[in-house]
């Protein structure tokens, strides 16, 4: 009779599988990424290191000397120290964090706008206090310019009414504002001296949202061209909410990793991260061989560094506020391994 | 800042710079081998004689070495990459440019 491995679902709960059960969930999640995403499964190889790492009984690994990523942090610190500034110094610190990032709880540019001069001010202070590389981050977030919380005509009831051309249009009517803003933003934290701007999933509210925030990042590059621009993304399929948008010739719509990844390249972002949602009701395991395959083809092809969102329900990580580290750490070290990822 | 990662990070956000290429480019300028970029025994060494700022543990403080702001400027000339803090304060203290 098979041993027992204690391993973690999606959700972080543990649970306890045989390594045939873990192999088979390993080949389950590797092909249910094939099949969606039309693209190759992952090789024996591959999945043989998968199933040692998922196999093991240490409460934590890691990735073999020398074989070390760097480690950027969006929405760096907790938000509970009482000292934003502080906050980032424990980062850098206390954390491990190569790259910091100051942000605010409400965590979207709309929302930054009105309060960038507080904003600057704080990314100044940090900026004296650290030594690692520090960005400004926020989300899109490209629905808060529909109503009730801004003036444009909410897409997402237009849509169930069957008002698709108006839907299409308030979509459209929604990112010149936003571009604006970020530009405002990113200007503001420019002359605060930061290192770079960071843009949370991207494409949360579909192609327009992923349009609008490649349109910003190319007037921010254009305007200053040694300001970094990191990129995390809302998920490995961008929503085609509007369905026809296209930036420089691409289609949004539909775009898997790789794709997503080509876009950003020409936009100007200089760290790309693809995101994977996790399904919590498969195990760790499975969820990890589904990112892998998925994210694949985009680090084969980067030009720019790729450093994947892998934290709480992404990335192979469980769905919870405390993710287990046995979890984190199986997860991060698998796909560094097997993707050769640039950072996490 | 135990090790070198912040420096390599700097390579990927500013230039773009996968990490391969990253790493050994700040090993280059460092003079130290690429394997060494993530010892902090070797790091330690390297970041203090080349004032790049080190992490300071209770009794163990470098009051009187460049840290923060000081390393960025080290830094930037170091790895030879423009860091806008230190190019604001460059401007902002009449400074001379570079």
């Amino acid at each position: 009779m098979e041993a027992k491995i204690r391993t973690r679902m999606g959700d972080g709960w543990a649970a306890e599988m045989t390594a045939s059960e873990i192999k088979a969930d390993l080949e389950d999640g590797t092909q249910a990424a094939a099949k969606r995403a039309k693209l190759p499964v992952l090789g024996d190889d591959e999945l043989g290191h998968l199933l040692d790492i998922f196999s093991s009984r240490s409460r934590f690994t890691g990735v073999d000397v020398g074989d070390e990523v760097v480690l950027s942090c969006d929405g760096s610190g907790n938000a509970d120290i009482g000292d934003r500034v502080a906050e980032m110094f424990l980062s850098e610190r206390h954390h491990g964090a190569d790259m910091v990032e100051l942000w605010h709880i409400d965590y979207s540019y709309k929302a930054i706008k009105t309060i960038v001069t507080y904003e600057a001010q704080f990314m100044k202070n940090v900026q004296m206090a650290v030594t690692v590389p520090c960005n400004y981050g926020a989300m899109p977030d490209l629905g808060r310019y529909s109503q009730p919380d801004g003036p444009i005509a909410n897409w997402s009831e237009l849509m169930p009414q069957g008002r698709i051309e108006e839907a299409r249009a308030a979509q459209v009517a929604a990112i010149d504002p936003l571009v604006a803003d970020i530009v405002h933003v990113a200007e503001a934290m420019h002359q605060a001296g930061a290192d770079g701007m960071d843009f949370d999933t991207a494409g949360a509210a579909g192609d327009a949202d992923f349009l609008a925030t490649l349109t910003a990042i190319r007037r921010i590059r254009d305007k200053y061209p040694d300001m970094g621009a990191a990129m995390g993304m809302a998920g490995e399929l961008t929503l085609g909410m509007h369905g026809q948008l296209e930036f420089e010739g691409t289609r949004l719509a539909g775009l898997w990793p790789r794709e997503q990844m080509k876009v950003a390249e020409k936009a100007g972002v200089t760290i790309f991260g693809p995101a994977v949602h996790v399904n919590t009701t498969r195990s760790v395991a499975w969820n990890v061989a589904r990112a892998i395959t998925l994210v694949k083809p985009c680090c084969d092809e980067a030009t720019i560094p790729i450093h994947m969102n892998v934290g709480m329900g992404v990335g192979a990580v469980p769905m919870t506020p405390y993710p287990p580290v046995d979890a984190v750490s199986r997860a991060s070290r698998a796909l560094v391994d097997i993707l050769r990822l640039d950072g996490l | 800042m135990r090790t070198a990662g912040d420096l390599v990070a700097r390579m990927q956000l500013t230039r773009g710079m996968r990490l391969k290429p990253a790493k050994a480019y700040v090993a280059e300028k460092l003079g130290v081998a690429v394997g060494d970029l993530s010892d902090p025994i070797v790091m330690h060494d390297v970041r203090a004689e080349l004032g790049l700022g080190r992490i300071a543990v209770q009794e163990l403080t470098y009051p009187d070495h460049p840290g923060a702001m000081e390393a960025k400027f080290r830094i930037a000339e170091l790895l030879d990459v423009p860091i806008n803090c230190v190019a604001r304060f460059r401007e902002r203290a009449g400074l001379p440019a570079t």
